[in-house]
């Protein structure tokens, strides 16, 4: 059975996604959709849907990432709010 | 208003808690995309299509129109982000450094022109000397990823992955580049041009298979239409025209995923990078 390791993913899932939105700085907010990206594509994987996972994993936590990167690196790095 | 703002938000993830309970149960035999759409198709698409991996086979062949728009909002996003951001403005501060000398000069007169050549080298403002070790790591790792992103594209058929995974993955091999030497050295070997070049074709290699299947007689992106144009092979013709899609939707992301890339982190000038 895989119901601990979804059990696991998913705190984890939710604990990024609470922590992308209460992190104040920008680049760690990239950091963590990457990571929230990642453990999706690990979901998606313990589904079944390999096709969707490796899309996640390649457009979700890499190349998405790289552009949030480098909208940080030509905007601010700390948020207003 | 925080306050209300929350209890909003909190009611609404209510609500769809709620509504997600009429789902289907994962897997469920007995839901209704189980009981008609996919008997038809775990039953009929290997001999309909000579594909083992159904879900391409869904995507490309079954629905395929779907796809063809999915490539075409790929290249409008590219579109877009080139017309948001593209810069063509000549820089009025630019860093040069005299080679034999090493001397750094800061020109701030837009009609100085310095020709960049043996004597002189065009400097990013926030110059730092590429390290080493990431340049050498880098050189090594990016011809293997492209590989593995020619492998992806090439057996979208036969197992996960296709033409859309592909093509990031290439794009982010020529994406490595820039980061690890930089922003110049990519647009040297790949240059603008090139790259919108690509993205069109990809878009055009799609739509126009389809439309050879017209001119074959037969409907749009039907390409059961195109066995004359391989009689050494008819009964595959599905496979070969799912695969030139592919290549068609790789070629058109590689080119986009460069074109986003460049225009976010130089801000439409293409001179200076991450």
């Amino acid at each position: 059975m895989l119901w601990p390791i979804d059990l696991i993913v998913l705190t984890f899932v939710i604990f990024c996604a609470v922590a992308a939105i209460t992190v104040k700085d920008l680049l760690g907010t990239a950091i963590l959709f990457s990571a929230y990206s990642f453990l999706m594509c690990l979901l998606w994987a313990v589904m079944g849907a390999v096709d969707v996972a490796f899309t996640e994993a390649s457009v979700g936590a890499g190349v998405s990432t790289v552009f949030l990167v480098a909208a940080v690196f030509r905007t601010s790095r700390r948020t207003k709010d | 208003m925080k306050f209300l703002g929350f209890v909003i938000v909190c009611l609404t993830g209510g609500l769809l808690l709620y509504g997600t309970m009429d789902l289907p149960d994962w897997g469920d035999p007995a839901s209704p995309a189980s009981t008609h759409l996919s008997d038809y198709y775990i039953e009929h698409i290997l001999e309909e299509t000579r594909v083992p991996n159904l879900v391409t086979a869904v995507l490309a062949d079954y629905r395929g129109y779907d796809t063809m728009f999915e490539t075409a909002v790929v290249f409008c996003a590219g579109l877009a982000c080139f017309l948001l951001l593209r810069d063509f403005r000549p820089k009025k501060d630019r860093y040069f450094r005299h080679i034999p000398t090493g001397v750094m000069l800061h020109v701030k007169n837009p009609e100085i022109r310095i020709i960049p050549g043996n004597e002189f080298e065009h400097m990013d403002r926030e110059w730092v000397p590429s390290d080493r070790i990431i340049k050498t790591v880098c050189r090594i790792l990016i011809p293997f990823i492209q590989i593995y992103a020619l492998y992806v594209v090439a057996h979208g058929d036969f197992s996960p992955g296709g033409g859309f995974q592909g093509g990031v993955i290439f794009g982010s091999s020529l994406i490595l580049m820039a980061i690890s030497y930089n922003l110049k050295t990519l647009m040297k070997r790949v240059t603008e041009k090139f790259l919108s070049i690509f993205a069109a074709t990809g878009v055009l290699i799609y739509v126009g298979l389809g439309v050879l299947a017209m001119i074959m007689g037969g409907r749009f992106l039907d390409y059961g239409m195109l066995a004359p144009l391989v009689p050494w092979d008819p009964g595959h013709i599905r496979a070969l025209g799912m695969l030139g899609v592919e290549i068609g939707v790789g070629i058109a992301v590689m080119a986009v995923m460069v074109i986003i890339y460049v225009n976010i982190v130089s801000e439409g000038r293409h001179d200076e990078g991450l």
